[in-house]
């Protein structure tokens, strides 16, 4: 059979969303930010919000999120999106608007920022990628590194007197009165993508019924950081950083 | 007759606020400024112009929520002292780097670190000379007076939008905490939606119609040729600035052989000096900076043909005097004088230290 006589409109299966532009990706193969990008995307389209939504990109690797989708984007200094967020929400009330960020951006440099931007219920969205390593900077420990991981700047591995211990700032966020939708997901595999998915729609559906802070950790691979292959990355996660960081709902009203 | 009140200089930043149609302040308590968002919290403009008030976590949120408010084409702006406008020094480079509008007001205290609660000048190099990270400029205004706190906040954000670039209004806590009348101007209103997105539609973060693509606000260029050229644009611009926005006062200077130059509460003080030093036979004038970026660079050197001696006099160890200097070049004797630590001087002392500067 000739290809061309399987490319046909009535036999296709899969399209990409208008959301996402026609750019090369930076992120390396394996990365979990693609996957990321790409449900938002799709989210947004569905919800059909293209028009009315404002991301707010980190920095880190994800900074260039603008390049990705087809919205208008604000760009924040280190840790700074939520406090963007909440002004660009309470200045533009009809409007969508989520961060999107990562562990060293979120829950190092940007704790108070997250912390009283989800305290003070501003009904934003929060994507937190969270993949237990600094990924641009060349891999150096997280907040979220977990115990005995091997990082650049923990190379006998990450040790609680010497490092402290992994922040757990998810369970954290789900303590806070502003929350309404506290989630863990991951997208290693088409079933954890698909409840991901679900997770995201969710907490767009929530910021327009003003029902506050809806914020969705995807655990996730860098395996550039981590110094491994995609796949056994993704098996390193499900073994040891799945017991550290359970998935599932912590909050849902 | 427009109506007079009595208030304080930080009140009036409220109240202009209000008036001239801002769309949000945020902000973080800090002595000796606290009473900008007291009064705004107290007058609930939600209730009237719609404007946005929220406290904030700190300085650092505070500028970027400016930052992000910005971002919308909207007026937006915080108000804060010395060790708060420290920290949002980082905020402020961003927004000059990603070219918004603003405004922050900054009513000065003693430093450096804490420091003292009283009254200063001491961040003239933070503010004309970028206290953030890379070449930037903010257009700064200094106030004298509680009309020029409530004036300024309008025109500030004015020239914030027409050149998409921070202003500041360059206070002290003398002006913040001093009681004068002020003249209320009319009610302005806030920006439509439709207007904002007929001025702002090109760059601003509103929404992106199927018309165009989405807009990217952002200071990061990693190619070394981007930014480069970004930093050109950007002096470009502050050039123009320099051209055209160039602000100060005169007083008595037409036979003036001595000047006196002085900013902000400085610069009152400074017109009693000029007129003891007349009557002591001394012919001194004062030039008054209103503008401290663009600095009146041609106006000093318009008079320093007919001058023996410059002072500068501040509420610092002699920051704005650098700048002087290079103006007269040596063609004239710069002399400071100066009080530190939220100590001010009266206008006898200074005349002390004028008549000992020009006889050394």
């Amino acid at each position: 059979m000739d290809i061309k006589d399987i490319i046909k409109p009535e036999n296709k299966v899969y399209g990409k969303t208008p959301v996402l532009k026609d750019a090369v990706l930076h992120y390396c193969p394996g990365c979990s930010h693609g996957v990321v990008h790409k449900l938002i995307a799709e989210v947004i389209e569905e919800m059909g919000i293209q028009d009315k939504t404002i991301g707010i990109s980190p920095v880190g690797c994800s900074v260039f999120a603008y390049n990705y989708l087809d919205i208008d984007w604000q760009q924040a200094a280190h840790g700074r999106a939520p406090a963007l967020a909440t002004a660009t929400k309470r200045l533009m009330p009809d409007k969508y608007v989520f961060t999107y960020q990562g562990d060293g951006d979120l829950a190092s440099i940007g704790t108070a920022e997250i912390m009283h931007a989800c305290n003070r219920g501003e009904n934003i969205v929060v994507i937190f990628i969270n993949n237990a390593i600094y990924g641009m900077t060349g891999g150096q420990m997280a907040p979220t590194t977990l115990l005995g991981q091997v990082t650049a700047t923990t190379p006998y591995g990450r040790q609680a007197d010497l490092n402290g211990y992994p922040l757990k700032i998810t369970e954290l966020i789900a303590q806070l009165e502003g929350t309404c939708y506290v989630t863990r997901q991951s997208v290693q595999n088409p079933a954890a993508v698909r409840k991901t998915k679900k997770a995201i729609r969710k907490a767009f559906e929530n910021s327009a019924m003003n029902k506050g802070t809806s914020f969705v950790e995807v655990v996730s691979t860098c395996n550039s950081g981590w110094k491994t292959t995609p796949v056994k990355a993704n098996k390193w996660m499900e073994e040891n950083m799945f017991p550290f960081y359970p998935l599932g709902d912590m909050k849902d009203r | 007759m427009a109506e007079k009140v009595l208030m304080k200089g930080n009140e009036a930043i409220a109240y202009a606020a209000i008036n001239c149609g801002c769309d949000g302040y945020f902000g973080y308590p800090i002595t000796p400024q606290s009473e900008v968002m007291e009064t705004l919290m107290k007058e609930k403009p939600w209730e009237t112009t719609g404007m946005v008030v929220l406290q904030a976590e700190s300085e650092t949120s505070s500028i970027n929520m400016v930052y992000g408010g910005a971002c919308c084409g909207k007026k937006v702006m915080t108000s804060s002292s010395s060790p708060g406008i420290s920290l949002m020094c980082e905020g402020l480079s961003y927004i000059a780097g990603a070219e918004l509008p603003c405004l922050v007001v900054n009513v000065m205290r003693g430093g450096p670190g804490l420091g003292t609660i009283q009254p200063s000048q001491g961040d003239y190099f933070q503010a004309t000379k970028a206290g953030g990270h890379g070449d930037y400029r903010m257009i700064v205004l200094a106030p004298a007076s509680a009309q020029d706190m409530y004036d300024f906040v309008d025109l500030g954000f004015e020239l914030a939008f027409k050149y998409r670039n921070p202003a500041m209004i360059l206070g002290d806590g003398v002006i913040g905490q001093m009681m004068e009348k002020v003249e209320i101007r009319p009610q302005k209103a806030r920006r439509t939606e439709e207007e904002v997105r007929a001025l702002c539609d090109s760059w601003a973060t509103i929404g992106k119609p199927e018309s165009r693509r989405g807009n990217t606000i952002t200071s990061l260029a990693l190619e070394a040729d981007v930014q480069e050229r970004h930093n050109i644009k950007l002096q470009k611009k502050y050039a123009e600035i320099e051209a055209n926005e160039v602000r100060y006062s005169t007083y008595k200077t037409e036979d003036a052989e001595h000047l006196i130059i002085a900013f902000g509460c400085m610069s009152r003080i400074g017109e009693a000096v000029v007129d003891y030093a007349r009557e002591q036979g001394y012919k001194v004038g004062l030039l008054r900076p209103i503008t401290l970026f663009p600095y009146p660079k041609a106006a000093i050197e318009a008079l320093i043909p007919q001058l023996k001696s410059i002072m500068s006099v501040e509420l610092n160890a002699g920051q704005m005097v650098e700048d002087i200097k290079v103006i007269a070049n040596g063609r004239v004797p710069v002399n400071f004088y100066g009080r530190q630590g939220g100590m001010i001087p009266d206008p006898e002392e200074v005349f002390e230290a004028f008549v000992k500067s020009i006889n050394k």
